[in-house]
């Protein structure tokens, strides 16, 4: 920051300007917290000025609306949350504004972060910037599309079956879904226990290693959080391919509507990493169907439970004139969930039910270690799995919002990830010939997101593409080649 | 006795009992899971976090020290602990829950397949199958005459979290019904739970009492919790169904609850054995429901019907981790494991010599037990000769009825009494040596407790020597003969009841100190 003219509160005051100015296209913000996030820069200046470490200083971020910070409401983007003010901050928000970076708002979401494609928001949905007919995917929509649109340098979403990495491959981004444990889920209001996982989205490797850095460590108020010596999650980037054990999931590249240029995407990655000298080979992981089955049995069923406290009790939206108290959870509860999270809710509650636990839930879990066998497995002989993130680049807004069985086919090759606790990245490999950004996912093994970051940045090299908007911010990594430019 | 209507229903039917009950352990200083004080009362609200809030994204995070506290309990009820556990959700809507489910346990608990032995003592005649029953046996000792002990099988102790406190508003006696609105308080959300189930071995008011008693006793001494019934960090539930005698098949249980004292339990589960019996009676049925224990109006009255059963939708807890107890970790807990009531009492009556009874009352009660043995000790000390339960036996007989009597009497604990194990000792010895008559010790017992002074210093200053030298009473006895011919001549024409008046006459020339046993041993003597 030295170095520049630039402090927090100039590349903030820009961010918020970019937002006023290109937002109403695109939504992708619940809340922009102006007030808040000047305040926040002013402090970063200040330690900043007296010379305090401050990795992030004045980096702007978007948060998903489902992770709480003192100072902003926090929705999930649900008509039930819509007054909720956050009495406490999430473990990984905390973290981020401890390293620097300044919140400028809360993000658009899938309500709960039940959806592939932010249209189920109670705010209306996020447009693509690449082309704002389009999703910008889901269920992190509005945070893919805040970074992607350059209106703030990276967000934070969260990844329950591809959450992160589906909005990442759909508009340009970088997405991180960090091994489940690696990052604190305390104060992300949660969708999947098991499965959820906050991480990062950014333009290049290098954000997405720093936000990491930041984010990244033993949390003693999530029981499920591991661990872990402090790591640089920069420090192998740059390292090239050398040595690398690259392996291509040859089945899922026969799945059924797969866009055969997305395909062929991935198989160019490989060659790519080959010729940059890592070692390539063919794998199968032949689980993915009994995968996806049993995540649409394990997920709605926590989610039944974990959105149980939403009740109008003691916060939130309260059905008025209650009769009993019967009354009051069944209309508060009505009136204040979409659709698409009430069919969520009866799902998980009918599979979780006596007489069904057995053969829906007690399968389910049989199946997730299934599909964590199969990852043991390649990983006994691979650092690396290259899949697509998505079948198809991003589609239509309304397009597949009527049909469930299509919108939760979008995340196929995603959801594997989140039952075997892996860690995954989304990479834009360009952009296809419709103009639309496609990615590719990067899968490594628990708690190995090094060589994961390292592998991405070999391939970030080689396709020159970085997602690089007209107003760029100062703070996104330089890079030199633009490929493709989002038309907002 | 057993109450006339209860023994006639008992006659023609059985009650089969299990209890569940509750226990919320108070001596971890926090929340089960969370970082909130754990406490009676307060502020409504104002012990409350995110997490014991339910707030959308907080996490519980489980408390290690009440899982140690857990396994330590389930030692002491001689259950298995599980190698292997876990937390479940146990998912069910209600507003004194902040999140709608609660965490608690299914499969497995973290202790099962215990037992508990209990004694009956009181009210053993409601119990009309000792001789023959499978769990029980007669007690044998002189002073526990047709009593018995039964043992309870415990199918499991788990770990959950408590909920909060509803108070219901405009209605009668803070019950829901007729409440124009309510309130929730969650100062108590989240408060570590220990809940024990037991087998269905109880058949009579009086086991379930004495089952509760006993638990109680052996979790005070263990220190989890304060067990405070009133409170209500002991609650006792039941479910309890009667079945002709002879028939094997269960009948409908009804569940109680709300017996928030002993007595509590004895009496709602004796009304409900009497209620059930007059229904079958009438060729009625009885219907499975929760009922509430009245302790004013001495019935019970129907809460919720639960035809069918709940479905709390139990899934592992995706929030925790499972647990593993190596032995290495059950080892260590277990040699935290204080002598138990049981084994206290077995040591007392082996090392002292006292009844049951007598050790009983001591094994239960610390402070009176290390009162006790102090003056046993301070007393053995300085009597060369004397063994050691004969002292002890006086010491128990001042302890628990002069000594008792005067704590009821001042209202005083025996920490704040002036009397102190050294007063005991030495009114012991004073009496063992013949100083001073048991009569005298009284007077001198009432003099200590009042001023503070050592029975030595209160024997001294008043002259309360006990006259024993024979030749000093002979002479006295000499006099008194010569003095009382006519007397003398009627008592050895039979009027035998006049040594009363010689012994009388001796002790007033001694002025009450003379050994009243070396006197007629005298005037027996001269008058025969």
């Amino acid at each position: 920051m030295a170095e520049t003219n630039v402090t927090a509160r100039t590349n903030t005051e820009a961010a918020l300007a970019r937002i006023a100015a290109i937002e109403p296209k695109i939504n992708a913000f619940t809340q922009v917290t102006e007030e808040l996030a000047l305040n926040i820069a002013d402090s970063v200046d200040e330690r900043v000025a007296r010379g305090e470490d401050v990795p992030l200083a004045g980096m702007t971020v978007g948060l998903k609306d489902n992770l709480n910070l003192v100072g902003t409401r926090t929705t999930c983007a649900s008509r039930i949350l819509e007054n909720y003010e956050s009495i406490y901050t999430a473990t990984a928000v905390e973290r981020l504004i401890e390293a620097g970076a300044v919140p400028v708002g809360k993000c658009n979401m899938d309500e709960f972060a039940f959806g592939s494609s932010t249209e189920t928001s109670v705010y209306g949905p996020t447009h693509n910037p690449w082309d704002t007919e389009r999703v910008p995917g889901g269920s992190s929509g509005g945070s893919a599309a805040a970074v992607a649109a350059g209106m703030v340098d990276a967000a934070l979403g969260s990844d329950t079956g591809g959450s992160i990495r589906q909005p990442g491959a759909f508009t340009g981004t970088v997405a991180l879904k960090p091994t489940y444990g690696r990052v604190s889920r305390y104060g992300c209001a949660a969708f999947a226990s098991s499965l959820d996982q906050v991480g990062p989205l950014a333009r290049t490797v290098e954000d997405t290693a720093r936000v990491l850095n930041a984010i990244a460590g033993h949390d003693a108020r999530d029981a499920t959080s591991v661990p872990r010596e402090a790591e640089d999650f920069t420090a192998e980037l740059g390292r090239g391919a050398e040595g690398l054990r690259v392996a291509v999931a040859v089945d899922w590249l026969a799945a059924e509507g797969l866009d055969p240029e997305v395909k062929a995407g991935v198989l160019a990655a490989a060659e790519a990493l080959a010729s940059a000298g890592a070692e390539v080979g063919e794998v199968t992981l032949p689980n993915i169907w009994n995968g996806h089955s049993a995540y649409y049995i394990i997920a709605p069923a926590e989610a039944s439970s974990n959105l149980a406290r939403l009740d109008g009790v003691r916060y939130g939206v309260r059905a008025t004139n209650p009769e009993d108290v019967l009354d009051l959870y069944v209309r508060s509860r009505s009136e204040g969930f979409g659709p698409e999270t009430i069919r969520r809710i009866v799902l998980g509650t009918y599979v979780l039910s006596a007489g069904h636990y057995d053969s829906y839930y007690g399968q389910a879990q049989k199946a997730r270690t299934i599909v964590a066998d199969d990852f043991a497995q390649v990983f006994a002989g691979y650092d690396i799995i290259l899949t697509p993130t998505a079948p198809t680049p991003a589609f239509k807004l309304d397009e597949k919002i009527d049909d469930v069985i299509a919108m939760c086919s979008n995340d196929i090759f995603t959801v594997p990830v989140n039952l075997a606790g892996n860690t995954a990245l989304s990479l834009p490999m360009g952009l296809s010939t419709g103009g639309l950004p496609m990615g590719l996912q990067l899968i490594a093994n628990h708690f190995d997101e090094r060589t994961l970051l390292r592998t991405a940045a070999v391939l970030e090299d080689h396709y020159g593409f970085v997602c690089t908007p007209a107003h760029a911010s100062a703070h996104a990594s330089a890079h030199p080649v633009t490929e493709g430019a989002p038309a907002c | 006795m057993a109450d006339t209507r209860l023994t006639e229903a008992l006659e023609r039917y059985e009650a089969v009992i299990g209890l569940e009950i509750h226990t919320e352990i108070t001596v971890t200083q926090t929340k089960m899971f969370c970082g909130c004080p754990v406490a009676f009362g307060g502020e409504p609200n104002t012990r409350t976090c995110p997490t014991c809030l339910g707030h959308p994204g907080a996490l519980p995070v489980p408390n290690e020290e009440a899982i140690a506290w857990t396994v330590l309990a389930g030692l002491a009820t001689a259950c298995t602990i599980a190698p292997w556990s876990q937390f479940h959700r146990k998912n069910y809507f209600y507003p004194d829950m902040p999140a709608n489910y609660q965490i608690s346990q299914f499969e497995p608990p973290f202790c099962a397949d215990g037992r508990l032995d209990i004694e009956l003592t009181e009210n053993a005649d409601e119990r009309l199958d000792v001789a023959t029953a499978a769990n029980c046996t007669p007690l044998d000792e002189a002073d526990r005459a047709g009593g018995y002990r039964a043992t309870i099988g415990i199918t499991r102790l788990h770990l959950e979290e408590d909920t909060g406190k509803m108070n219901h508003i405009g209605g009668a006696d803070g019950r829901i019904a007729g409440a124009t609105h309510s309130l929730v308080d969650f100062n108590r959300a989240g408060t570590p739970l220990m809940e024990l189930v037991t087998e269905p071995d109880i058949r009579t008011p009086e086991e379930a009492r004495a089952f509760a008693r006993k638990l109680r006793l052996i979790w005070l001494s263990l220190g989890v919790s304060d067990c405070n019934m009133e409170e209500g960090s002991m609650r006792v539930d039941a479910n309890i169904s009667i079945r002709p005698r002879g028939v094997r098949e269960f009948g409908t249980k009804t569940e109680l609850k709300n017996m928030n004292s002993f007595k509590g339990i004895h009496d709602g589960l004796a009304y409900e054995i009497i209620r059930q019996a007059a229904v079958l009676d009438e060729g009625g049925t009885v219907v499975q429901e929760t009922r509430h224990w009245d302790a004013s109006a001495k019935v019970t009255s129907a809460m919720r019907s639960k035809e069918t059963a709940d479905d709390y939708r139990y899934f592992p807890e995706p929030d925790t981790v499972p647990f593993e107890f190596s032995s290495a970790y059950v080892d260590a807990i277990a040699a935290r494991l204080p002598e138990l009531p049981d084994a206290r009492r077995e040591r007392i009556t082996d090392t002292f010599g006292l009844s049951m009874h007598d050790a009983g009352v001591l094994a239960v009660d610390t402070e009176m037990l290390a009162f006790f043995e102090e003056t046993v000790a301070a007393a053995g000390v300085e009597v060369e000769g004397i063994e050691v339960k004969g002292v002890a036996q006086a010491v128990i007989n001042l302890m628990l009825n002069d000594l008792a009597a005067h704590l009821n009497a001042e209202d005083v604990t025996l920490a704040a009494c002036r009397i102190t194990p050294a007063h005991i000792a030495e009114l012991v010895v004073l009496v063992n040596e013949d100083t001073i008559s048991s009569k005298q010790a009284k007077e001198v017992f009432a003099e200590m407790a009042a001023s503070g002074e050592l029975p030595t210093a209160i024997v001294e200053a008043r002259g309360l020597k006990q006259v024993s030298d024979t030749g000093e009473l002979e002479a006295i006895v000499d006099t008194l003969i010569a003095a009382h011919e006519d007397k003398v001549a009627e008592y050895r024409a039979g009027k035998t009841g006049l040594l009363g008046f010689f012994v009388g006459q001796v002790m007033r020339e001694t002025g009450g100190q003379a050994n009243p046993k070396v006197v007629n041993e005298i005037l027996a003597a001269k008058l025969a």
